[in-house]
């Protein structure tokens, strides 16, 4: 069922009809209990009247008979009236036929058993009571016709069903109408959201009842969520635009001198910048790219695990163009190796290619970069020392804001950041520090996963 | 014409300064804010080339501080963020032109030259001094009703020496503007392009004042 309104409204509408069918049945059968009890009392009480009457003999039998017969109760009712008569019959002992009221059978009402009885005489059902009077050897029997019974108690029950009947489409309407008053809080909250426009990522603001509530809360979550990551995703757009057109800029602008240089000496040059340019693009493209997939709901689970000693190898292979293009030496130390679960290996990954690729930048021609790799008691630690500049000490705790850069000539403003993402959503964190001796040392610490 | 450059992408900031020197301007370049400011504190540059982001500040509170002085130089404003909200910012911060990157060079010199052009107070593009023409746009000139080419060190020349007639320009001072501040120049190359220059405009044109530099001279030669 689509509508909450109509299904409610046919439940209870189903409710209210199996009550009231109880109902019904009940105060049917209590009827009926209470009806036969009155008219049994009644059919006793007439052949014992008749039976004393003839023992004083003080009346004639077929007199008493008469008088019992001439009791007919009469209800006056709607549509008719119940003519109910007592029928009489008075048998010898010795099964002679002594008198009978005008309206009893020929037939004996009963058999000789005393007391009260349900026989079937002339097709007709009776209820008889019976009663022996020795002292006169006859038997008195009393009966009832069962029908009329039956139609005495349906006309009670019918008469409680017709104005049920009647009611029952003003019940239907009157539950519909406060159906639709009861769930008009959640109307409101649908109409305020079908208004909405789809860039509105406001909080719901009206109060609503604490049914409600949890959906209200648990929408403008979603709502702050879903417009952070908007807003994260705006700002990442808007500055990945902004980085690469600069270095789109300069590339034109090499290209056209190189198209136009009256000598060969400046073509050349503008080309070789060209080459340059196009390597820092490619590293700026490929940043933005990392930190988008590091930034992402979803990490990659179908990875299987690997250790800790390849990780830093593939990252070593893969900036080789680098470090060797500026002639720097990378020296690993791995004293206990680990396992990294799929999933943290790609930002593992990540975040050791970007602080190597950082610290190769950084350091002077021909120097040595040493990446360090060992295990605490829960944690690991990895640590990436150079012996470049180093970063100033007032940049440290902004270095790794995202799109920060540390003066000129500092790249992206991205690396560290990647870094920092990376790591945070392994559960670690990101420690700079001076180097003795001159240079940075960037740790890496992040509880140990697998081992 | 002098020009600074406030660019700290190298690529960018290269293509700058060799491209403006290819279109006949003398730029020189700086990548922050701070050493944009101590450059400019000499006064000798006729324009500036700002970008916005740069590593220690937003170019246009540069900007913004330089109209505060009261400077009246004229800068043309390089960003990426080319929106119009962007390029009213920038206007109205004190930029007489706004650029978007990427942007073609001959562009840039286009309007490079009309706001230097603005700024000197002269409607036409052209220059002229006892009878020469100068079209800074194709680098040639006129001398009466004969047409004149000239390579690009000779034009950088005539046109720094016609900025301000009478004005003596030292021979390192014309070097300047021909190199940049980097370079090494061979010692004799003003004098080769002087002589050029006699040779096309006759040797009275171009004055030496012995020991001190050249200038263009007063009376027609």
């Amino acid at each position: 069922m689509t509508s909450m309104r109509v299904r409610l409204f046919a439940i209870l509408l189903l409710a209210t009809g199996v009550v009231w069918a109880s109902a019904v049945i009940w105060i049917h059968n209590s009827t009926r209990a209470k009806v036969e009890r009155v008219l049994d009392a009644r059919l006793a009480e007439s052949a014992r009247m008749v039976s004393s009457l003839l023992s004083d003999q003080k009346i004639e039998v077929v007199t008493a008979v008469r008088a019992v017969a001439a009791q007919t109760a009469e209800f006056p009712e709607e549509g008719g009236t119940y003519v109910h008569q007592l029928s009489c019959q008075i048998w010898g002992l010795d099964g002679r036929r002594v008198a009978g009221s005008g309206n009893a059978p020929d037939l004996p009402l009963t058999g000789t058993r005393t007391g009260f009885s349900i026989s079937e005489v002339g097709g007709v059902s009776w209820r008889v009571f019976s009663v022996v009077n020795e002292e006169r050897g006859v038997r008195v029997m009393v009966g009832d016709s069962i029908a009329i019974r039956d139609r005495l108690v349906r006309d009670v029950t019918t008469g409680l069903i017709l104005p049920a009947a009647l009611i029952l489409p003003a019940l239907a309407l009157l539950i519909w109408v406060s159906l639709g008053k009861g769930m008009a809080p959640l109307a409101h909250m649908a109409d305020a959201l079908r208004l909405r426009s789809a860039t509105d990522l406001g909080p719901i603001t009206q109060l609503s009842p604490r049914e409600i509530e949890p959906i209200r809360d648990a929408l403008n979550s979603l709502f702050d969520r879903v417009s952070q990551a908007r807003d994260r995703e705006q700002a990442f757009t808007a500055y990945a635009a902004h980085e690469l057109k600069t270095p789109l800029a300069g590339l034109k602008l090499q290209a056209q001198i190189a198209v136009a240089a009256p000598e060969a000496s400046i073509r050349d040059r503008a080309l070789a910048q060209i080459l340059a340019g196009v390597d820092r693009t490619d590293r700026l493209a490929r940043q933005l790219l990392d930190m988008a997939a590091v930034d992402a709901e979803t990490l990659p689970t179908h990875l299987p695990p690997t250790r800790l000693s390849a990780i830093i190898d593939d990252t070593i292979a893969d900036t080789a163009a680098l470090w060797r293009g500026r002639e720097i030496r990378i020296e690993v130390d791995v004293s206990t190796d680990t396992v990294v679960s799929g999933a943290h290996r790609f930002l593992l990954f990540s975040a050791i290619r970007n602080l190597l690729e950082n610290a190769v930048n950084a350091s002077p021609k021909g120097e040595v970069v040493t990446i360090h790799a060992d295990m605490r008691v829960s944690e690991a630690v990895l640590a990436v020392s150079d012996r470049g500049p180093g970063i100033p000490a007032a940049d440290r705790a902004t270095v790794v804001e995202r799109f920060f850069r540390s003066g000129p000539g500092s790249g992206s403003g991205l690396g560290l950041s990647i870094v920092s993402c990376a790591i945070q959503r392994i559960g670690g964190s990101l420690i700079l520090s001076e180097r003795p001796g001159g240079g940075e040392v960037v740790l890496l610490l992040w509880p140990e996963c697998v081992t | 014409m002098r020009l600074l450059i406030v660019e700290d992408d190298p690529l960018l900031r290269d293509g700058l300064v060799v491209g403006l020197r290819l279109a006949g301007f003398s730029p020189e370049a700086v990548e922050t804010c701070a050493d944009a400011t101590a450059a400019l504190r000499d006064g000798k540059f006729e324009g500036m080339v700002l970008d916005l982001m740069l590593p220690d500040g937003s170019g246009l509170d540069l900007l913004a501080s330089l109209r505060r002085l009261g400077s009246p130089l004229p800068v043309l404003v390089l960003t990426a963020n080319d929106g119009t909200d962007q390029k009213v910012a920038g206007l109205d911060a004190g930029a007489d032109d706004y650029l978007g990157k990427p942007f073609d060079l001959s562009e840039l010199s286009a309007r490079l030259r009309a706001i230097l052009r603005r700024a000197e107070g002269r409607a036409t593009p052209l220059i002229g001094w006892n009878g020469l023409v100068l079209d800074p746009a194709r680098m040639d000139g006129r001398l009466g009703d004969r047409a004149l080419r000239f390579s690009r060190h000779e034009f950088t020349i005539l046109r720094a020496l016609i900025e301000r007639p009478g004005t003596i320009l030292s021979k390192s001072d014309l070097e300047e503007r021909l190199y940049g501040w980097q370079e090494d120049v061979e010692s004799n190359t003003v004098e080769v392009h002087v002589h050029k220059l006699r040779n096309k405009l006759g040797a009275g044109f171009i004055e030496t004042v012995r020991g001190v530099g050249y200038r263009l001279a007063e009376g027609i030669a």
